[in-house]
């Protein structure tokens, strides 16, 4: 699902306009797999898929795949509908740099709930 | 251009010896309904309560802006402290808003921060009022993020404020409703939700003393999305479980905001509550 994110989000400039200014590699996990997304002004640049030797991040979002699953249903029950939901429910880590994960909250929002469309 | 109803004033409003500039909407005539709105945005979320006939005939409906949100200032001086909001001032607002405005017994409808400041109303000023609704009303909430980001020189607050409302809402909601929600979180003053927040996350734990509140003297209604996970239906329940006569109804495939990010199905949820109300 990860690997579909380039084509869901540039496609959308709904989307793309919320990353404006955001040049960033942050981590996406599901579960054991780790994923690297690099952004270009709210493009995605390219999505790497890990296991990555010393790389850096800005900003890491950790789920199971389980999670991510119900996260990606096209309607989503409720508590599984947002990251924060995950979050209250102890279902979703984030890590490193909260400054930036938090400027750019919407666009990450909008960015990981996208494959709810495909 | 088609008017509504509603028409907006401005008031001289002198609470805790300090002068505030303050704005509300108000629509209707008859049993007064005073609406909170919840932390960090405006009365605006009330639009469609304030614009509906039916609830109107029956209704003076006021939705005031709470100082440093909305229309309403913050008073002179504010750039030199902190806002932080407490149960006392919060409940004191209320109280002298209604008074200052001549609302006799009211009902007083609140979400979220005004869910759980009816809590509180119904344990110290139930024999002043006539009911109290209370959306998304839970007795705590347990912190889960980290709200100081919401007011920090290097994220745009707005921008971070709205990303946080705009996921509490039900993805079933109206698209164009939800982003107007957001849009009135984006408006607010820097520091405006965090400080509403002290009250919702550290300081407003009611949970030790719901148990007293007595329905009895002033009924209880409860009425909370499923879609909220900050409120959640589960946390209402647990107020419910404690408050004998409570009424408790879950709003199917909504979210935290009710009132703004689906009127049409908050209003089918709402009018049987204030019918009920009118007719005791």
């Amino acid at each position: 699902m990860i690997e579909k994110l380039p084509d869901l989000v540039n496609a959308d400039p709904a989307i793309v306009r919320w990353g404006r200014r955001m040049n960033e590699t942050f981590m996406v996990e599901v579960g054991d797999a780790q994923y690297l997304l690099t952004v270009d002004n709210g493009r995605i640049e390219k999505v790497e898929k890990g296991p990555f030797v010393q790389r850096t991040w800005r900003f890491a979002i950790r789920a199971k795949k389980d999670a991510w699953e119900k996260f990606w249903q096209k309607t989503p029950a409720p508590g599984w509908h947002d990251l924060f939901g995950l979050l209250r429910r102890g279902d979703v880590a984030f890590e490193g740099d909260q400054r930036v994960l938090m400027a750019y909250l919407q666009y990450v929002k909008l960015v990981l709930a996208a494959p709810r469309k495909a | 251009m088609k008017l509504e109803q509603i028409t907006g004033k401005y008031g001289e409003f002198d609470f805790q010896k300090k002068r505030f500039r303050l704005y509300f909407e108000e629509a209707g005539s008859g049993i007064p309904l005073l609406c909170l709105h919840t932390a960090g945005s405006d009365g605006r979320q009330y639009r469609a309560v304030l614009n509906d006939p039916e609830i109107t005939r029956r209704y003076r409906v006021v939705a005031f802006d709470m100082p440093w949100h909305g229309k309403s200032s913050p008073p002179a001086g504010w750039q030199n402290d902190d806002y932080r909001l407490t149960t006392g001032m919060y409940t004191e607002m209320i109280m002298e808003f209604a008074r200052a405005m001549k609302l006799e017994r009211p009902v007083v409808m609140g979400c979220s921060i005004g869910g759980r400041i009816v809590l509180d109303l119904a344990l110290k000023h139930a024999r002043e009022l006539r009911a109290l609704v209370g959306l998304q009303s839970g007795a705590f909430v347990e912190r889960y993020y980290d709200s100081s980001w919401l007011d920090h020189p290097e994220v745009h607050g707005g921008r971070a404020c709205g990303a946080v409302a705009y996921g509490l809402m039900s993805p079933l909601s109206p698209e164009n409703e939800r982003w107007e929600t957001v849009w009135h979180y984006m408006q607010g003053g820097p520091g405006v939700f965090t400080g509403d927040l002290h009250f919702y996350q550290v300081e407003g734990d009611i949970r030790g003393r719901i148990g007293e509140i007595d329905t009895s003297v002033c009924p209880l209604y409860l009425l909370t999305g499923e879609y909220d996970y900050s409120a959640s239906p589960r946390d209402t329940e647990a107020v419910v479980a404690r408050v004998k006569g409570a009424k408790f109804t879950v709003m199917k495939g909504l979210g935290h905001f009710p009132m703004s990010e689906n009127p049409e199905a908050f209003l089918g949820y709402l009018r049987p509550v204030l019918a009920e109300i009118a007719a005791r």
